[in-house]
């Protein structure tokens, strides 16, 4: 047996050779967006895929995020299955009255008659020392749009999968990429058969006993540092990954809860009106039994996302992280 | 930057020197809106042509005074009714190949049963038994569009596909002069230019966004002139001359079909009744203004023409008005009868297949039904 040294690869490296890859084997793939083509994205997830597939297959769009979308739309009707790039997370709201009155429901308004396969791919989150309008956590938005799949890997190998996976799924998905992550790098093998993963499913990051995080993208690799760091504490906390906001998976993460007892939920976004409070709801309504705490959530301030110098005050960290699980009335157990 | 930071030869003139990109004098529209009807060129027109021309507005309006009643009996919910601008209906769904696609804003049920979509399912949406009725694959018709404009990317992207495939299609997308106020009305505009996509933008100016008249929505010398600050052709036509409309959209989509592409086709019409059968057009427009649009009507001027021209006698107008009377008739008992609701529809077609917890919200209904049908609720 043979075993090959794998290279590191970054998630922008994986998210590339998924659009290849699939550009490869499905010639109504098209990648469209703003400078993706000669240029290869301002983050160079797209580079190369012009000059491979040439721009009618990798296309430079006029600036214009609702014409982008609205244009995928057409397209997706024709029978093509355009992969979009909004630019930032925070660029993405020209388009969306296209998401949310034609991409969301045109399988639903026509009985199933016209499905847009479409991937709508969005850079998101902050950490990364963006000016104003480059860090916004915008999931919320497309959570509580019905129609819609939202995705977001936090690994190199999930970017691959859960990429390819949007990319075949015959409805549209958003698929929230977390800024920075895209330089994150593991070993991971690209000629790998079986890295197209179902979108849909979380998954323990981290077995433990304790008490369970649950957060997605960004935010999990903060999680697996607190769970390390509450060792010293005395904790064996539970990491679950959900991969998928939309759909939810109920299963996974109740199963966690359900052994653990105690759970926080941590995400970048804001809490009020935030995914946390309807992931804090959904477990408190399937697991109330189980639970030795009220579920708590840390995530973003419900402020305007913050100057750079100042961000690091925003984002949940590990002792932000820590805190909570130290709020989860450990006193009962004494 | 000083002057001794200056570095390479000095230029008066940016590099390489400007010039206009493409030459705007072939782009502008005529002074005066295109005309057939009462001129000399009506004579080189297809008579056969004129005659369906004449019979599917003759049907058109009756359509959209049938969908008034309906309203009024409680059988729609609402409709907006395109009476006065049957020929920009009628001709936009007539200039199309089978292969090509239309897309409709909501004031476009004629043009919509003009392409041949079953007259009852083609409102649908109005009925308020679903959202679109029919299968746009079938005819090749986009849904019925109620958010503004929206549905301008749509057809460009459609035909780029097309062109991209190698397909010959052309896409015809129908908007008002107020959607040519929104946004994407210019995104849509611009990215079929930029693409030389084969789509005719139809712009049928009727005077009004719902109150508003088109001197509050523009200052640009006409609609058809927007065209030129994107690089297509524009053109204005008559709206309520059949035969000129369908001339300048042949024109557009021989041009969109052989590569050339998209043109903006701006059509002057009227809306001679209120924006819908919920508006009240006293509160914003005098009858006097009305009256004079009634005497330009797009049915008039082709029944003249064709009288004038021994091509359609009395017979031939009965025969016209049979004709309408007859999809009247069946469209009335048809829509009179209750459609069929399953209310487990709502779950079917937001995913391929429900999400978990659209399964349960699913499973809620049911036993709600249920519960209803055995009195327990």
């Amino acid at each position: 047996m043979t075993t090959v040294a794998l290279k590191p690869a970054t998630m922008a490296q994986a998210l590339t050779r998924a659009m290849r890859d699939a550009m490869a084997v499905d010639p109504t793939v098209h990648v469209m967006g703003e400078d993706v083509g000669t240029l290869g994205g301002v983050f160079r997830v797209t580079d190369g895929l012009a000059k491979e597939f040439g721009e009618d297959r990798c296309t430079d769009t006029p600036l214009a995020e609702a014409g982008i979308l609205g244009t995928a739309v057409g397209m997706a009707m024709y029978g093509l299955r355009p992969v979009v790039e909004m630019q930032f997370d925070a660029f993405a709201y020209p388009a969306f009255e296209q998401l949310i009155s034609h991409v969301s429901r045109m399988r639903n308004r026509t009985r199933g008659s016209m499905p847009l396969p479409l991937t709508i791919r969005v850079p998101y989150g902050g950490g990364i020392g963006g000016v104003e309008h480059h860090s916004d956590s915008s999931e919320a938005y497309y959570m509580a749009t019905p129609g819609l799949h939202v995705v977001t890997p936090a690994t190199v190998a999930d970017a691959y999968g859960l990429l390819r996976a949007a990319i075949a799924s015959d409805d549209p998905v958003v698929f929230l990429e977390p800024k920075r992550l895209y330089w994150s790098k593991d070993t991971w093998n690209p000629d790998d058969p079986q890295t197209v993963e179902p979108i849909g499913r979380a998954v323990v990051r981290r077995s433990g006993r304790s008490a369970t995080l649950v957060t997605y993208g960004p935010s999990v690799p903060v999680c697996l540092e607190a769970a390390e760091a509450a060792r010293d504490e005395g904790w064996d906390l539970e990491v679950v990954d959900l991969r998928s906001l939309v759909p939810f998976d109920d299963e996974t993460v109740c199963a966690s809860v359900r052994r653990t007892g105690r759970a926080v939920v941590v995400h970048e976004s804001g809490g009020f009106g935030g995914p946390g409070g309807e992931i804090a709801a959904r477990v408190t309504e399937r697991c109330f039994h189980h639970l030795e705490a009220p579920v708590l959530r840390v995530a973003g301030f419900d402020i305007p996302y913050p100057p750079p110098m100042l961000e690091r005050h925003h984002l949940p960290g590990v002792d932000r992280i820590l805190d909570a699980v130290g709020r989860l009335q450990w006193e009962a157990e004494g | 930057m000083t002057v001794m930071e200056q570095r390479g030869a000095y230029r008066p003139s940016p590099p390489p020197a400007w010039q206009p990109r493409t030459d705007p004098a072939p782009l502008l529209p005529d002074a005066a809106p295109h005309r057939v009807l009462g001129t000399e060129a009506a004579a080189e027109t297809d008579p056969a042509l004129l005659r369906r021309l004449y019979a599917e507005l003759v049907r058109g309006r009756r359509y959209n005074a049938q969908a008034t009643a309906l309203t009024k009996q409680g059988r729609l919910a609402v409709y907006p009714s395109s009476t006065g601008q049957e020929a920009c209906e009628v001709a936009a769904a007539l200039v199309l190949e089978d292969r090509d696609w239309l897309f409709p804003s909501y004031r476009d049920t004629l043009a919509v049963v003009a392409r041949g979509v079953d007259p009852v399912q083609a409102l649908t949406l109005l009925r308020g038994d679903w959202h679109t009725g029919y299968d746009p694959r079938e005819h090749r018709v986009a849904p019925l569009c109620t958010p503004l404009a929206t549905q301008l990317p749509h057809a460009v992207g459609l035909a780029h596909a097309a062109r991209l495939k190698g397909d010959d299609v052309v896409a015809l997308a129908m908007v008002g002069d107020g959607g040519t106020s929104e946004g994407d009305f210019h995104e849509a505009l611009n990215f079929a230019a930029v693409w030389q996509a084969p789509v005719v933008f139809l712009v049928q100016n009727n005077g009004f966004a719902i109150s508003v008249p088109l001197a509050k929505q523009t200052a640009a010398p006409s609609l058809a002139h927007k065209a030129v600050g994107y690089g297509m052709p524009g053109r204005l036509v008559d709206g309520n001359d059949a035969a000129a409309v369908h001339e300048v959209l042949a024109d557009a989509v021989r041009h969109a079909r052989a590569g050339g592409g998209p043109t903006l086709v701006e059509a002057i019409t009227y809306r001679v009744e209120a924006h819908t059968n919920a508006d009240d057009a006293t509160r914003y427009r005098g009858d006097a203004e009305v009256e004079t649009w009634r005497g330009h009507d797009p049915i008039a001027l082709l029944e003249h023409e064709l009288t004038e021209r021994g091509l359609l006698d009395e017979a031939g107008v009965q025969a016209a008005r049979d004709a309408a009377e007859t999809m009247a008739a069946d469209l009335r008992e048809r829509m009179n009868q209750d459609p069929l609701l399953d209310p487990m529809d709502l779950f079917a077609h937001v995913y391929v297949e429900p999400t978990p917890q659209l399964r349960e919200q699913q499973a809620q209904l049911r036993a709600e039904i249920q519960a209803e049908r055995e009195g327990t609720h």
